[in-house]
Parts: structure tokens; sequence; C-alpha cells
């Protein structure tokens, strides 16, 4: 993963937040939130009737006028906590968009088109034929038909090294905005302008297209009606104190009001939301919405590829197996010189192996003619003066030898089979030497990181090619819980329907086209950005790094985001237990003495006391700004060890808090004689 | 010492009775054999044919919640018709004559309800035809229809994906044959044995051993005492309720009586647990309810135990009962939605009216009503599991069923109807001078008062400060409109989220689930009650029996 330098916000963010901060006053972009609404509309109530006291010289102006200063702080700082947001989004976008120039493209009339017509890129349609060339920007996004080349895509995800693009095949996609390095290609335009990912890219991350998700709909409803409730206690609370013969200030009561709301959550709800998909870009994952983010907290199965995310994805010696008779260095010395001129993988990890394993004074130094794998003899090899070294697969060996294998040799083949390995043979003329023993080798940490799945009651399935013995086998290795082996598109979809049907939420990643209906089927379906076009337009999150492993990340990510709104509601509504304690005997300590004893904090006065509250209710929100954006800290655990430790953290810290934060502002309130 | 061993006795009674009523009571509800059913399966079928009702037809939320809604609009037309046409009708022995409309408006509404809130006094003006066929048939009525909903709620909650609500007729049927009669016949019969009249004849007309002469009023009292604490009813035969020595004569009739209040609410908590096939989610929701109780009725105990310094505080009070069983029958009688009395609330301590306010106003889900305990406890699980539990890191879930916008829209119109009937009729009623009427005396007691009739309308509890004058025209109008509020903005909106549930697929539990039962949760859910249900009316508590009980201390009474 690369960093992009315009991510990390800097003063100029700050600056353009709070510019940002204001302009949100605008009734219409109030409107989005209901208890902001609320708050700002009870501030412009407050500020005219503490203006009114002002100018008859009523008693208590001054602290009325403060109370509906911070009342306007308070909406202030919600809306500076949606712009600081907004703005990291935005520096993002900018980036991007200045890869989005206006660029004159080579249009082909048909696909061997000798004489191309130079247009505008932007009045490129989907389904033309373009030409682009050695430092050619691509206009848009693309389906490669001819050709191969290197492309230089850090523009999208901050990668430096190019990568190869090519006709055919799971590479065939290119991403407007990218740079042609070597070669030339056709492409097929697939986006209109202003329609590619780019665009959609630059949409997403300026929350221009943010639509509000499932659970964060919820949570709003609850907030306005938690917010309605409270109207009703402040509204009501009037007449009760009438009949008890006391007159509450409208100010008081507007203050009591907005310091009971949920403000807190209220402010940074949309906040916490976009931090969340910032996150998620940071991490290089492009979320198609906010929905599919969300949902990666709520899966329960996540459907893994064997190569690449479990195993590095190719075969690697193992060890050695000499045949009875020969010697273990005979067979490792035959070996190496079989493999020198083999450029697979595996060729290469057998002359590791045995770089590895022999003495740094008996290399052999011998050289020959290479025989390459041919799909006939399905042998490789090479020939030396006076012998023929070969090595391929078991069959293949014993009949260029004319011999089988001996038994004790015979039963550690089968028992490679058996654990999954692949065993080749090496033989010399007629003479078999041994066995080199090929495994799947399985990424470091990968254990640990499903065990940690699983701890949060994530299970793990892999899929795999591979025939069933050789699947439980890596299986049991990797430490999965299942596994899906000889695993066809329609298998892949069919277990998810499956699982689907259990109840439970899926979760897979993959990049050819044959995933796409198993990328749409999933509720959370990562596209590589090395895709193809189906994959990517199927999936809800484009992986830029193309990296498997990126869906546990995205996992995370999820959850983070939903446990930093539910603590945050916690919070919320633990601090008005405090608030209570702090205006209640100031509204009525004048009328009933005895309730002082409610006056628990011991607060200066009856205005310090309601002062200070509003004045905690606004500072938290800029306070817990940093946590919002950053997100609740995150562990895997289970849902009961969660659960406790949020809790204590806080509901039970939201209880406590305000009563410390109250307390120590009404100190600062009193020294400075502001009430 | 003696008082908490009596306590501790009492509830392990409640626990153990309740917990073999839910035994019991499982078959009932879900269609298959009970205890009963040799003797009463014929009865059930019979009664189903001569109804037309077929049982095994299931109803989706909005069938049945219109079954309920039409049920209860008969049952109020057919009492409210008793109630004005008495006079003209039999069994009324001593010639009542026709209750005013307003008053039988308030009563119709009051029985039907569930609440009983009685703004008359029964001896005086109800003939025995209206207290048999009118308000003791309600009493079963009422009682089943909470029973009926309380158990459509947790079919949605725990049944099958797709899975109907059952049956309201059916589920009415076997409320009241299985469970509230031979409960009630168990009841009265000891009831009878302890004293309680039983009879169709009129008042006794008895010469004092002064030779004056008495009118002693008589009339079914054990059948309708029986199924009034049964059923969270609370309407007694007599004015001053179990307070009366024919209504509630012993010791023994008057444990009898406290643990009936509790019996049905406790057992549906077990019922839940046992219908969602994980009993420790019933037993979850019960230690959550058992606490609220304990720590209220601690509160209640002390305070009356206490009094004002000169010994326990008796005045309102039995001395047969004396201070530690009226604690535990005010407990009792506000925590669940009952509403009758052994003793004067009006003479408790402040804060004893305190902790007996907040019990009704939370929404009656301190085991609460008989049904309506638990749908009403619901609510504040959905938004509890809501709220917290997003901290796991998940979609919140209860039971396997995600919790999203249209359960915590309908949650929120429920809850809402709490604050806006309390809040708003008392606020109504403490500024308007109709309404001011009604309270006998000034400062935070009047306005105790005033909030604790709307309390016990919204909550649809029936109890009331003895001062408060409830029978005027303004009182039983509004009392009556919110007692209407109280019940059905929470039946239709509670029925809608079981429908919405039972809907929905149910996740699988994986170590990622948000754990709904244990210590923890018990926890969440009683902060869940505590913060959001009873602070909501904390302003207007500090202007009533907390400013009343501030005051006392400093020596000034109201």
């Amino acid at each position: 993963m690369s960093s992009h330098p315009h991510s990390r916000p800097h003063t100029g963010l700050y600056a353009t937040a709070l510019r940002a901060s204001v302009a949100k006053l605008h009734p219409r972009a109030l409107l989005g939130n209901a208890v902001i609404c609320v708050t700002a509309a009870t501030a412009a109530v407050t500020t005219l009737l503490a203006l009114r006291d002002l100018a008859t010289g009523a008693p208590g102006a001054g602290v009325n006028l403060q109370i509906a200063f911070w009342l306007w702080v308070c909406v202030l700082f919600a809306n500076f906590a949606e712009a600081l947001a907004e703005g990291r989004g935005k520096a993002r976008a900018d980036s991007l968009r200045a890869t989005k120039a206006e660029t004159m493209v080579k249009l082909l009339a048909q696909e061997d088109d000798p004489a191309p017509r130079l247009v505008a890129s932007g009045s490129l349609r989907a389904g033309q034929l373009v030409l682009v060339e050695t430092g050619d920007l691509i206009p848009t996004d693309a389906e490669v038909i001819r050709g191969v080349a290197s492309v230089d895509e850090s523009a999208i995800t901050g990668e430096s090294a190019p990568v190869i693009r090519e006709s055919g095949g799971d590479r065939s996609s290119v991403t407007g905005g990218t740079r042609i390095v070597s070669d030339s290609l056709v492409l097929r335009i697939l986006a209109e302008p202003g329609k590619s990912f780019l665009d959609r890219m630059i949409a997403m991350v300026e929350g221009a297209e943010r639509q509000k998700t499932p659970n964060e709909i919820a949570l709003n409803i609850l907030l306005a009606g938690l917010t309605l409730i409270f109207l009703l206690v402040t509204v009501t609370l009037q007449p009760f104190a009438r009949y008890s013969g006391i007159a509450i200030p409208v100010v008081t009561l507007a203050a009591l009001f907005v310091t009971l709301i949920p403000t807190t959550i209220g402010g940074l709800l949309s906040a916490i939301g976009i931090a969340g998909m910032d996150r998620l870009m940071r991490a290089n994952v492009i979320a198609k919405s906010g929905r599919a983010v969300e949902a990666a907290g709520d899966v329960d199965t996540l459907l893994l590829d064997k190569t690449g995310t479990i195993t590095f994805g190719n075969r690697m010696a193992d060890a050695f197996l000499p045949a009875q008779g020969v010697i273990d260095r005979q067979l490792i010395r035959a070996a190496l010189l079989a493999s020198l001129s083999d450029d697979t993988p595996e060729g290469k990890s057998i002359v590791d192996l045995a770089h590895r394993l022999l003495p740094a004074d008996d290399k052999p130094a011998e050289t020959g003619a290479p025989i390459a794998f041919s799909a006939q003899t399905r042998l490789s090899g090479v020939d030396l003066p006076g012998r023929r070294l070969r090595k391929g697969a078991v069959d293949a060996v014993e009949r260029f030898t004319g011999r089988h294998a001996d038994p004790g040799l015979r039963a550690r083949i089968d028992e490679i089979a058996r654990s999954g390995g692949t065993p080749l043979l090496v033989a010399q003329d007629d003479t078999i030497l041994g066995a080199i023993h090929l495994k799947d080798v399985i990424k470091p940490g990968v254990r640990d990181r499903f065990a940690e799945l699983r701890a949060m009651g994530i299970r793990t399935v892999m899929i795999t090619g591979d025939n069933p013995l050789t699947a439980a086998a890596i299986a049991a290795e990797a430490g999965v819980d299942d596994f899906l082996a000889e695993a066809t598109p329609e298998m892949k979809l069919d277990f998810i329907r499956r699982e689907q049907a259990g109840g439970r939420l899926v979760a897979m990643c993959g990049d050819g086209s044959n995933d796409a209906p198993a990328l749409a089927q999933a509720d959370v379906g990562v596209a590589m950005n090395s895709g193809t076009p189906a994959a990517k337009e199927a999936a809800n999150l484009i992986d830029l790094d193309s990296d498997p492993t990126k869906l546990i990340e995205v996992v995370m990510v999820g959850k983070q985001l939903l446990i930093s709104r539910g603590a945050l509601t916690t919070f919320s509504i633990a601090n008005d237990v405090a608030k209570y304690f702090a205006i209640l005997p100031a509204l009525f300590v004048a009328a009933f003495p005895g309730l002082a004893v409610l006056n628990v904090m011991n607060l200066h006065s009856p205005q310090s006391a309601i002062l200070s509250a509003v004045i905690f209710n606004a500072l938290i929100i800029v306070a817990l700004i940093p946590l919002a954006l950053r997100g609740v800290r995150y562990a895997p655990a289970g849902a009961a060890a969660l659960l406790r430790r949020n809790l204590a953290i806080y509901g039970l810290g939201g209880l406590i808090a305000p009563f410390l934060g109250i307390k120590a502002i009404d100190l600062a309130v009193t020294a400075l004689g502001l009430a | 010492m003696h008082d908490l061993l009596g306590y501790a006795v009492f509830l392990a009674a409640l626990t153990a009775g309740g917990w073999a009523l839910a035994a019991y009571m499982q078959p009932v509800f879900t269609g298959g054999r009970s205890l009963l059913s040799p003797a009463l399966g014929p009865v059930e079928r019979g009664f189903y044919r001569i109804a037309g009702i077929r049982a095994d037809q299931p109803q989706g939320w909005k069938a049945y919640a219109l079954s309920v809604l039409l049920f209860n609009l008969l049952g109020f037309l057919l009492l409210y018709a008793i109630l004005r046409l008495q006079g003209a009708l039999p069994l009324n022995p001593d010639a009542i004559p026709a209750m005013a409309p307003d008053l039988a408006f308030n009563t119709a509404i009051s029985f039907v309800t569930n609440t009983n809130w009685q703004a008359y006094s029964g001896e005086a003006q109800l003939s025995s035809l209206a207290q048999m066929a009118g308000l003791t048939v309600q009493n079963f009525l009422s009682a089943a229809t909470g029973m009926a909903v309380g158990v459509a709620v947790i079919r949605g909650f725990t049944g099958p994906r797709g899975a109907a609500l059952g049956n309201f007729w059916a589920d009415m049927t076997r409320a009241v044959l299985y469970v509230l009669l031979p409960l009630s016949l168990v009841l009265g019969l000891l009831l009878i044995a302890q004293g309680v009249p039983q009879t169709l004849s009129g008042a006794a007309h008895v010469t004092t051993l002064q030779g004056a002469e008495q009118l002693i009023p008589r009339g079914p009292v054990a059948s309708q005492v029986a199924i009034k604490q049964l059923g969270t009813n609370g309407g007694g035969f007599y004015g001053v309720n179990s307070a009366h020595p024919l209504e509630n004569p012993t010791i023994l009739s008057n444990m009898a009586q406290c643990l009936s209040i509790l019996l049905i609410p406790v057992a549906f908590c077990f019922l839940f647990g046992r219908m969602a096939g994980d009993r420790r989610q019933g037993w979850a929701i019960f230690a959550a309810m058992g606490v609220m109780f304990v720590a209220g009725l601690a509160v209640i105990y002390w305070a009356e135990t206490a009094g004002s310094g000169l010994g326990a505080n008796m005045e309102g009070k039995e001395q047969r009962f004396g201070a530690a069983l009226s604690a535990l029958w005010a407990a009792a009688t506000t925590a669940a939605s009952n509403g009758s009395v052994n003793a004067m609330h009006d003479s408790f301590m402040p804060l004893s009216g305190l902790v007996q306010m907040i019990n009704m106003q939370v929404g009656e889900v301190i085991f609460g009503g008989v049904g309506a305990g638990l749908y009403g406890m619901l609510l504040y699980v959905v938004l509890a599991v809501f709220l917290a539990g997003l901290m796991v890191g998940r979609t919140p879930e209860y039971l396997g069923r995600k919790i999203e916008a249209r359960e915590v829209t309908l949650a929120m119109l429920a809850f809402l109807s709490m604050p806006l009937g309390i809040l708003g009729g008392a606020a109504i009623s403490a500024s308007l001078p109709a309404a001011l009427a009604s309270v006998q005396e000034g400062g935070p007691h009047g306005l105790s008062e005033i909030l604790y009739a709307y309390s016990s309308a919204v909550g649809n509890n029936g109890s009331a400060f003895a001062g408060f004058g409830a029978a005027t025209q303004w009182q039983t109008t509004a009392l009556g409109l919110l007692m209407l509020l109280g019940r059905y903005a929470i039946i239709v909106p509670m029925l809608a989220i079981a429908g919405a549930l039972a809907a929905k697929t149910r996740a699988p539990v994986t170590l990622g689930t948000f754990p709904t039962h244990g210590p923890l949760f018990v926890t969440l859910l009683v902060l869940t009650v505590t913060v959001l249900g009873a602070l909501t009316f904390f302003p207007v508590l500090a202007l009533g029996p907390i400013a009343e009980e501030s005051a006392r201390l400093a020596g000034q009474s109201f």
C-alpha cells in the first residue's frame, strides 16, 4: 500500500473546513441532519431572545447571550466535523482530477485503421476504438482488444511499478487517467466521459454521491425520536414549573433542550461515515457505496481464493527424497542441473532449495544442452556430456527410464500426494534418482489472521481448483474453517446462495469475468483492479492494489465504522444524566431550596451551572472529532468482549465524563467571572 | 430481618410459580397438549364450532392487530351500554341508577384497556350485573387480550422465518380457558375460604353491637378479586380495593393476592425463553425486571419503615398488614400494571411515591401487565440492542433478526406514547383551571397527584393517589383517551415490529453475535430503561416527589 501526498490533513485543510462549516449554516444544508437542524433553530430563537433582553436591559442578558453563542458554536463544531471529514476526501479528489486533463486521442475507424483521426477525449463514446501509444494518457475506461503494453497506474493506485495490460484474459481492462509507459494498445471505449471509474471515484471520495447507509438511516430515526421526546420534556416543563410557582426563562429551557438532545452523535454521525470511507480509500479500496462498507462489518463467511490469498500461488520445492541406494547429494546435484534452465517458478524454487542444501564448495559447474518442457514428453532437463538428466511428473519419468520407482520411494511419493503436495521424479538416463516434493507454501501470518477472524465469529472458506485431497491438506495447514475443492464459478455461486439462505452474509473477492456472477451475488464483493471490466462492474468494492488479502481489512474497516457509531451514540445518551444534575437544581433551587441536594457537582451558581452544561455540550463535539475521524480503536475479538469493553469505556465513561467536564468548566467560568 | 426473610420467600415463590406456569403455558400457546387438555380440549373445540373460529388459520400482524382492535371496540361498546342501562337491567338489588355518560366512557375504556382506573365507587355505583357481566367479563377479556398480543409478539420475535403471529381468536380462547379461568377458580376458592364474600344477594343489613343499623355492601366479591389480581386489572369490588377487610381479610389472602399480581407477568418472561428455544433469553429479561423490582421495593420499604423519624409510616395503611406488606404490595401493583391497593398510596412517603410513579412511567415493563409487560420490555430490548449492538461491529440483531430502520421507527413511535401521554396530559392538567379542580393539595404533592394519575392512566395501571378527584368531566375524558393511547399506541407498533422481524431470515449465532443473555445484557437493559425511560420524567419528578422529600427533610410539609 502506498500513501498519497494529498491525503494527509494539513493546516490548509483546517482552514477550508472552517470556512465550509460556516457555509453549512445554510438552512438547506442543515435540513439533512435533524438534531443539528433543531439545534440551529434553537440557537436562532435564543439569540433573538438574548438580544431582546439586552435591548430592554433585562437581568441575565449577558449569560443569555453567552448561551446563545455556545449553541451556535455547537452547530459550527458539528459542521466542522463533517467538513473536515469531507475535506480529506476532497484533497484526494483534487489529485485524481488532475489526471483527468482533456487530451487529443487517436480515434480508429476499425481495428487496423492505418490513419487514426485526432479527436478531443471529451467527445468519445462507448464502443469507439482508439489507439494509445507510449506516453499517451488513457482517456477513459476501456477494454484492450489488441496489443500488450505496460501501463503506469500510479495516478489511481499510487503504485509506481507499471503493470502489464493485454488483450484477452483477465488483464484486459484499463482505467482512464493511467498512462502507457511502453508499446501500444488498441482500446474499445467502455465508459462515456464523465461516467468512468475515475469520475465515480472522484464523486465517491468527495462525498457527492454519498447516500445514507441503512444503519445510519435507522440511527437517524432514533436520534430524531429522542429529540422529539426531549422537546416534549422541555416544553411540558414550563407548565409544571408554573404550577410550582417557578418561571423558567425561555433561554434556559432552550439550553436544557439542546444539552439533552443527542447533539454529540448527531453532530459527528456523518463525519464518522465519511471518515470510514476515507479509511478504506487510504487502504486503496474504492467502495462503490457506503452500504457495502457497512455490510462488510456484518460478514459471517469469507470466501478466499487459495492462490494468492492463502498460498503464494506457486508450488515450491520443499524436500529432496532420494531413491534406494542414491545418496542425497547425488539427487540434489542432478535436480539442480536439470532445473538450471527452467524458468518456471517451480524450477527456480528447485534451484534455490538445492543451493541452500549444497555446501558452497560443492556446486556443479557443468553445462550442456537444455531440454525444454514439452507437452508430449512432459519432461525437462539437460543433456550433459555422457549423461541425460530429466525431471518431470512421476509417470513421465517412469516412461523415460522404463523403470518403476522402488517401493520405498513409491511409498514416499504417495505420501506427498496425500499431503496435498506434488511429487516430481529426477532421473539420470535409465536410473530414477529420487523425488522432489513440491508444495503449496502458505503465506506467513495467514493462520493467525484466520484465528482472529474465527474469534470475531467469521468463518473462512478456501476456494481452490485443487482436488479435495490436496485442498483438505492445505485447508488444515492454513487453518481455514472449510474449503471448496475443484471449484467452478457455478459452485461458487451455489455456495454463496446456500450460505445466504442460512442467514449468513458472504464476502468474496475475484478478478476474472467468470467471477462476476458470484461477485454480484455476494453481499460484499471485492474486485481486483487488475480484473476484467465485468468483475469490476459486478463487485461493490474495488481493490486498487489487487491484493486478495485486503478483504480482511475491508471487514475490519466495516466493523470499526459500526462500532464508532454505536460507541458515540451510547456516549452521547449517557451524557444526559450529568446534564440533568447540572441544570435541574439550577432551575428549581430558588423555589425549593431542598433541591440543592441534586447539585451533586456543587456548581457555583444556577447561571454558571447552565452555562457550563451548554459549553460542555459544544466542546465535547470538538473533543471527539479526532475519534470520529480515526474510528474507535478496534482489536479483533468476540462480540461479548467487545461489548464489555466498549460499554465500559463509552457507556460508563459517558456517564462520568460530563460530571468532571461540567465541574471543570464551572470552575473556569466562575474564575473568569462569566456567570 | 423478619420482613426481609418474608420478601425472600415471596420472591422465591414468585419465581418458582412463574417458571412452572410458563412450562404449563408453552403447549397451550404452541398447539401442544397441556395438562388440562383432556378436560378442556372438548370445551375449546365446541366453542370454536359455535363461534365459527378456525383456530388453525394464522394471521399476519395486520390481521392480528385488526382483530385486537375490533374485539376491544366491541367490548367497549358492550360495557358502555351495560353501564348506561344498568338501572333498567336485572340483577340490581340495590336499585343503582345508570352511570353518567362521561364516567361510563371512562370506566368502559378503563376496563377494556386492562387499566381498571376507577373514577367511581363500585359498591355504590354499580349493579351486580354491571360488576359480573360488565367488569368481571372485561377483567378476563382485557387480560386475555394482553396475553394474546404478548404471545403473538413472542411468535414474531422467536418463530421461524415467515411465521404468522398466530390466530387472535384462538389465543384469546386459550388464554381465558386454560390460564385465567383455572387460576381464578383456585384463587377465588382460596379467598372465599379466607372470608371474602361471594353472593348474588345485595348488601347485608346488620345491627351493630351499639344497636346502630349498618348496611354492608356485598356481592360476587371473591370471583372479581381473583381475576382483578391474576389479570393485572386491579379494579376492586369495593372503592378502597384490597384495603377493604371483606376484599382482603387476612395475611394469607394478602400474600395470595400479591403473588397473583405478578404471577402471569413473570411466567411470560420464561414463556419467552421457552418459545425462543433458548431459556437464557427468558431468564435475562426476568433478571432485568427483577433487579428493577427489587430496587424499587427496597426504596419503598426503607422509606415506609423509616417513616418521618417517629417509627414506620402507618398513615393510610391497614394495621393488619403493617408497613412491610403494604410496601411489597405497592411495589408489586405499580410494577405490574395492576393498580389494586392494600394501602393508600397518597399517604406513602414521597420517595415511595417516586418509585411508584417511575414503575408506571417506564411503561409498565417491570413485569408489567399480563403479556403487556413482556412486549413493553421487548420494546426496550429493541432500543437497547440497537443502541449498543452497533458497538460489537455488526448491524444490531436480536435472536438472529436484524434491527433496522423499520423496527427502530416503530419502536420510537411506541416509545413516544409514554412521554406524550404522561407529560402532555399532566402538563395540560397542571395548567387548566377546570383540571386543577381535581387536585386536593397544593405544592409538590398536588403535582404528584396529577402526575400519578396520568402515569397510571397511560401505563394502564389504574391506581391513584386518593386526593385526586378523578370524577370531573375533564379528567374522565382526558384520562379515558390517554388510556387508549397507552394501550394501543404500544400494541399496534409492537405487533408491527413482530411482523417485520418474523419476515426476516434468522442469522446463525456466532462468536460475533451480540450476546442477549447474561449479566452484561441485563445491565444494559436496566440502564436503557433507566436512562431512556425514567430520566425523561426526572425534571417533573424533581418538582413533585423529589421536591416534596427535600422539603420534608427541611421540615416543611405539604
